[in-house]
């Protein structure tokens, strides 16, 4: 598990950020640019001395001011996949991969990650004697990808891999970023500012906001929190809800979250896969009585836990059980007529979920 | 086609260009690299030392050299003593004077390529677990290809060329220590020596071009190498 508690000054900015890794899956540093998240991320590689602080993986201290610690980068064993890739521009696709591989090999650190294995999994066995220059973007990132996880790294940090990609790049990457999550075990530290990414691959979150860490959390629930406006934007607040899937009927897939059965497009995932569903909160309508012959397919019974008025509209926040929750976006007007209080029971129907995976549309849902 | 004298004039250039760059070159990847990183102790000195050959005019540096490495000198004494080598009136003389007069040319060449690399890239290789030499070689020392390409070539050139700091040190001893420029002042000394001048100021003119084109190709090379 990853520990992380820094202090730097970097000119007028000051970083002060305190967070906890997950011990495996990714966890998401979230924030503006300029927040500090790629500070952070330079820190826990060695790139950056903080001031102050201690930063431990599994237990060792990579640093620790009081104790003197400051374990040097090459000696980490710290994956880092970066924005622009950063290939060796001399040496073959081969070469690439294998670069970090030989070295941890010629220390006795032959790890489980085998090259085969990644070059299937990242699709990069025909690129193999190319270099780097006759390379697209996407490939690029696919064989830095690769390079950092043959280093058999404790943690891998992946800094806006996906950002200097153009959208149609960015779907055809995030697919390989989650097999390689499912794939190698490697607990991944990932640096993002977009909320479709984070809610795709994430499981655990930190939100950053000028140097502090200002939540964090359990994904799915740091998202729900109405008050930290994520995407900057009202209109794209929302819940994200973690479900399974519980089977197909023609066109729709059926998904579990906690007491709910949520329908959705039909999705290409097995039953009993696990699927991240996010639900728009002005895309959720709250009723006193089960409606009848609704044109929506989702009608979720559930509980108020929350009401807040923020810049002139009001976020009621409604759960289902002690499990997921959903967020609705009503008009101060429509809480005060229907006179919504916390504890009491309603119907939320949902106009529409989205999905990651094949036709979704998660991504079209949060940047769109 | 070429006499005795001018054969000689060449190949005594030839060797004291090659042997210069022999000691000279590695010595200017090694300087050049370091004044690269900014994290370099003493970089201004360090720096101001290997530009002087530039500034200071070919026979204080001739004289100097002959004040370091001469027989009496604190250096060339103890090379005398100890391997029983001269350097001072020999070829390898003539060699250490033109290395340390073209040294700054190849230090400056260098320092340009080792800057132009994306420091990014060191960072790279750190986090895949390569410590300083490792990084210097694989990753610092290929990328500067081109550098060290026409740094090899700027010196060698420099090299034929240098004519004060030569004959200073390793005086004007045919078969030795006479380089091209040397034979050709030699030539107009003696009395009719134009036509020997004239000739061998042709063939200087010759190995010019020759260089050139060898260039050309080193540098094509160097960038392949260099993944461009």
């Amino acid at each position: 598990m990853l520990e992380v508690a820094v202090q730097a000054r970097l000119g007028d900015f000051r970083l002060d950020a305190r967070f906890a890794g997950a011990q495996a899956g990714v966890t998401v540093l979230f924030g503006p640019s300029g927040s500090g998240k790629s500070s952070v991320l330079a820190a826990v590689a060695g790139a950056l001395r903080p001031e102050a602080g201690r930063i431990a993986l599994g237990g060792e201290a990579l640093f620790d001011s009081a104790r003197g610690i400051d374990m040097p980068m090459e000696r980490r064993r710290i994956g880092w996949v970066f924005q622009d890739a950063r290939l060796f521009p001399h040496l073959t696709v081969d070469a690439n991969l294998r670069f970090g591989m030989k070295r941890a090999q010629g220390r006795g650190l032959a790890g489980p990650i085998r090259f085969e294995e990644v070059v299937e999994v990242l699709g990069v066995g025909r690129l193999l004697a190319r270099r780097p220059r006759d390379l697209s973007g996407g490939e690029r990132q696919r064989v830095g990808l690769g390079r950092a996880l043959l280093s058999q790294p404790r943690l891998l940090l992946m800094d806006e891999p996906l950002a200097a990609l153009d959208a149609a790049r960015r779907a055809e990457i995030l697919p390989f970023l989650e097999r390689v999550k499912a794939g190698f075990g490697t607990p991944i530290l990932y640096v993002s500012h977009s909320l479709a990414e984070a809610v795709r691959l994430g499981d655990r979150m930190a939100v950053m906001r000028e140097g502090q860490v200002v939540a964090e959390g359990p994904l799915a629930e740091v998202v729900s929190r109405p008050q930290l406006t994520l995407t900057g934007s009202h209109a794209r607040d929302g819940a994200a809800l973690d479900g399974v899937v519980q089977g197909h009927a023609d066109r729709l897939t059926l998904v579990r979250a906690g007491p709910w059965e949520v329908r959705t497009p039909r999705l290409e995932a097995a039953v009993g896969a696990p699927v991240r569903l996010f639900v728009l909160a002005r895309d959720v309508m709250l009723a006193l009585d089960p409606p009848q012959r609704i044109s929506a397919r989702n009608v979720l019974q559930g509980r108020i836990a929350g009401i807040e008025a923020q810049d002139g509209r009001v976020l009621v926040r409604v759960a289902g059980g002690d499990g997921p929750v959903l967020l609705a976006a009503l008009t101060p007007d429509a809480v005060e007529d229907l006179g919504l209080k916390p504890g009491m029971t309603v119907f939320a129907v949902v106009k529409s979920v989205a999905v990651d995976g094949l036709g979704g549309g998660l991504l079209d849902a949060l940047e769109g | 086609m070429l006499s005795d004298v001018e054969l000689q004039a060449l190949l005594t250039s030839l060797a004291v260009a090659g042997r210069a760059l022999l000691f000279a070159l590695p010595l200017a990847v090694l300087v050049a690299w370091l004044l690269s990183r900014p994290a370099t102790p003493g970089r201004f000195a360090l720096n101001a030392l290997a530009h002087a050959p530039l500034v200071l005019p070919p026979v204080v540096v001739g004289y100097g050299l002959l004040l370091l490495f001469g027989i009496q000198g604190p250096v060339g004494a103890v090379l005398w003593r100890v391997l029983h080598v001269r350097l001072a009136f020999t070829g390898w003389g003539a060699a250490l004077a033109a290395g340390v007069m073209a040294f700054p040319l190849m230090v400056r060449a260098l320092r340009l390529a080792f800057e132009a690399i994306d420091p990014g890239l060191e960072v790279a290789a750190r986090s895949l677990g390569a410590r300083p030499l490792d990084r210097f070689l694989t990753v610092s020392l290929p990328l500067a290809a081109p550098g060290v390409a026409a740094a090899a070539i700027i010196g060698f050139a420099a090299c034929l060329g240098e004519f004060g700091a030569v004959i200073t040190f390793a005086a004007n001893i045919p078969g030795q220590t006479q380089t091209l420029p040397l034979a050709i002042y030699a030539a107009l000394q003696a009395p009719g020596g134009d036509a020997v001048a004239l000739r061998l100021s042709l063939i200087s003119f010759a190995i010019a071009i020759a260089a050139l084109a060898a260039s050309e190709g080193l540098a094509r090379r160097a960038q392949r190498l260099a993944g461009r």
